[in-house]
């Protein structure tokens, strides 16, 4: 069944009004899909990650509607969300790197997490010794205290942590971003392997690098601006990419596999908006190239092909 | 761990040292002589007083050339021998502190342990609670600004003078020989109450302060954020930030322990406790400089080891330091 979201508008509260950082989100993650959410710095990306699991002030909820499996997730409540957390949404947050507790030893820490979920640590343990060997950690890590592992070694743990209990959705932030690329890779392949062997089934995984996407994302979806854009298979948003926004990205990617990151997005004339005060319909409107009328109306998050959607009136 | 202790013993060991040769160099380069002063005092005839000047002049062996004194005080130091008070004489130095020493530990200890235990609970629950933060934050701030001497001139005005509650003067009552009796323990107590009090709240604020502002830094520390996000429960995201906000109290212990022994000093002659501050003040009214050496020693050589005691503690119970991760 996947995730569903509906509609989900998430505005940050600040003292000079609301910041429109997700706007009318409406997509779907299907079981298995390892989806990549790509877009321009402050698009809104880790808004939409941590609204799903993790939605707190300034973050205020608006509107829509989020589903796993069917079932409702109750994002805008911080109390009864603690029951989808972990256990059945999880995060790896971009800090992963510092995410543990410098004082603490690794097992225990863990002991502590699962004990508040009301998991039995030794009971769990022949699993998480599996997954440590997965990840070529040593057993060891569980009596150390985070300061003895390295940055890498330290996002490995994080990363066998959060997927612990085979989350239904997995939300990997910016994961890569710190990384030299042969550690890139490696980590990329664990979230393959990761949704192989049916830790998680899910997966959206946040990045700004296109490159990345293209070795391990089922499908991409771009924003701007807080809104979508276009979500389509990571071949045909690479081969055909139909949004203006999403084909300026492209065209402006140096040939693929080769390492790019926020310089290519200056390729694209103008400025990103501001999401204080957002320009009403199609936010891309003051630097697309082919922007007419229609477009000071919100254009609609259609299914032009199958598993193809575009949010664009020339599509339309 | 083994090298951070031992870098740390070699620097205290290091202060040591040149503390204890300024404190020898204090009563020799002030102006006056003691054996002056104290002959003076007892308004001899002038034949008589030059010669028990000369007497004492040998005994404190002020004729012997500077490096030898130097060489003899350190030699009489590691006998634990502070010399002859002059105010006193013939008592030993080291005999008279000997008699203080119960009193500042009696005020002392009391006030560090519990306004540190209570600070750090107070100001836990502050970064919790809004109504607490609203209340107890600035008042801890007028507590802690405010100074020892201060503080203690107010209670001793206030419950001493005005209020008539408490007695404002000595460890215990004058018609009261010390022994060990309910009686004499409840009326040490109430002797007691003022001078400990005025500390343990000075103290208590800077304790109180330091652990709100720590513990709301370390509740959005990325571990404090990860764990929530996974759904830990506010008790377990607490108990790792009250912990880990501990251990710069710890640091904040040893680094205000100068200020603290300066502040009960302060106390102690405010509410003429006889401790070691009192001493001080008696010494330096009789001009008996062997015992304000004394003092100082005694003091110098508490507050090393009380900052070594806690650089052990520190170092037991973080494992960064345990580990040898971080240099400090
Ligand atoms: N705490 C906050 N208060 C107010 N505005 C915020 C806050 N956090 C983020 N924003 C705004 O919301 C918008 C979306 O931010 P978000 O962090 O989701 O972007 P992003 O796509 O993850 O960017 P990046 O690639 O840099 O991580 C940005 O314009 C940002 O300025
Ligand atoms: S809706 Fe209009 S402005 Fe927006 S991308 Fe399409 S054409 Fe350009
Ligand atoms: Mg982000």
């Amino acid at each position: 069944m996947g995730l569903r979201v509906e509609n989900l508008r998430v505005y940050y509260r600040t003292l000079s009004g609301y910041v429109r950082a997700l706007e009318g989100a409406t997509f779907a993650v299907s079981d298995g899909e390892i989806m990549g959410l790509a877009g321009e710095s402050g698009c809104g990306k880790t808004t939409l990650g941590h609204s799903l699991i993790y939605l707190k002030p300034p973050m205020t909820y608006m509107e829509g509607r989020v589903l796993l499996d069917g079932q409702e997730v109750p994002i805008w409540d911080m109390k009864r969300m603690s029951e989808f957390r972990f256990r059945r949404i999880s995060l790896i947050p971009q800090y992963a790197m510092n995410a543990l507790n410098p004082t603490r030893k690794i097992g225990r820490m863990i002991a502590d997490l699962l004990a508040a979920h009301g998991v039995d640590f030794r009971e769990i343990l022949p699993e998480l010794k599996r997954r440590l060997d997965l990840v070529q950690l040593s057993h060891e890590v569980l009596n150390m205290y985070p300061i003895e592992l390295s940055g890498g070694m330290r996002q490995r743990v994080v990363m066998v942590i959060s997927t612990l209990l085979n989350p239904a959705l997995l939300i990997a932030d910016e994961i890569t971003s710190a990384l030299d690329v042969s550690t890139q890779r490696a980590v990329c392949e664990m979230i393959v392997e990761f949704r192989n062997r049916g830790f998680v089934r899910s997966t959206i995984f946040i990045t700004h690098d296109m490159s990345i996407l293209y070795q391990i994302a089922d499908t991409i979806m771009v924003m701007y601006a807080g809104q979508l854009v276009e979500k389509a298979p990571t071949e045909v948003i690479l081969r055909s990419p139909h949004h203006p926004y999403t084909r300026m990205l492209i065209a402006s990617l140096p040939r693929v596999g080769v390492r790019h990151r926020q310089e290519r997005l200056q390729g694209i004339p103008g400025a990103p908006p501001r999401l204080l005060d957002p320009l009403p319909g199609c936010r891309f409107r003051d630097r697309c190239p082919v922007a007419f009328a229609r477009c000071a109306e919100v254009p609609p998050f259609v299914e032009i092909e199958p598993g193809h959607f575009v949010a664009c009136w020339q599509e339309i | 761990m083994g090298r951070y202790l031992g870098r740390k013993l070699a620097i205290y060991l290091l202060t040591f040292f040149f503390a204890v040769t300024i404190d020898w160099l204090i009563p020799r380069l002030m102006p006056g002589n003691p054996v002056d002063t104290m002959v003076a005092r007892m308004a001899l005839r002038a034949d008589v007083a030059e010669v028990l000047r000369s007497y004492y002049i040998r005994a404190f062996q002020l004729d012997l050339p500077l490096w030898q004194q130097y060489l003899n005080f350190w030699i009489a130091l590691s006998r634990g021998d502070l010399g002859i008070s002059t105010w006193l004489f013939p008592q030993p130095v080291i005999a008279i502190i000997y008699r203080a020493v119960p009193y500042d530990l009696l005020l002392l200890l009391p006030a560090i342990l519990l306004s540190w235990i209570a600070g750090n609970q107070a100001g836990a629950m502050a970064a919790r609670v809004r109504w607490l933060d609203n209340t107890l934050l600035p008042l801890s701030y007028i507590l802690t600004a405010t100074p020892y001497m201060w503080l203690a001139l107010l209670l001793a005005w206030a419950l001493g003078h005005v209020a008539g509650l408490f007695p404002i003067a000595g460890a215990y009552s004058f018609n009261i020989r010390p022994h060990l009796s309910w009686l004499f323990i409840r009326d040490l107590l109430w002797h007691w109450f003022l001078p400990f009090t005025s500390l343990f709240l000075v103290m208590f604020g800077g304790w109180a302060i330091g652990m709100r502002n720590m513990i709301i830094y370390e509740l959005e520390a990325d571990y404090s954020r990860y764990l929530e996000a996974l759904g830990a429960p506010q008790r377990l995201i607490r108990k790792y930030a009250f912990r880990n906000a501990m251990l710069p109290q710890i640091t904040g212990l040893a680094l205000q322990l100068g200020a603290i022994v300066a502040g009960t000093l302060a106390t102690e002659i405010v509410f003429a406790y006889p401790g070691t501050g009192y001493l001080i003040l008696q010494a330096v009214q009789n001009q008996d400089y062997f015992l304000l050496q004394g003092c100082f020693l005694f003091i110098i050589t508490g507050v090393l080891l009380a900052n070594f005691t806690i650089d052990i503690i520190y170092a037991l119970v973080d494992p960064r330091t345990r580990l040898g991760m971080t240099g400090e």
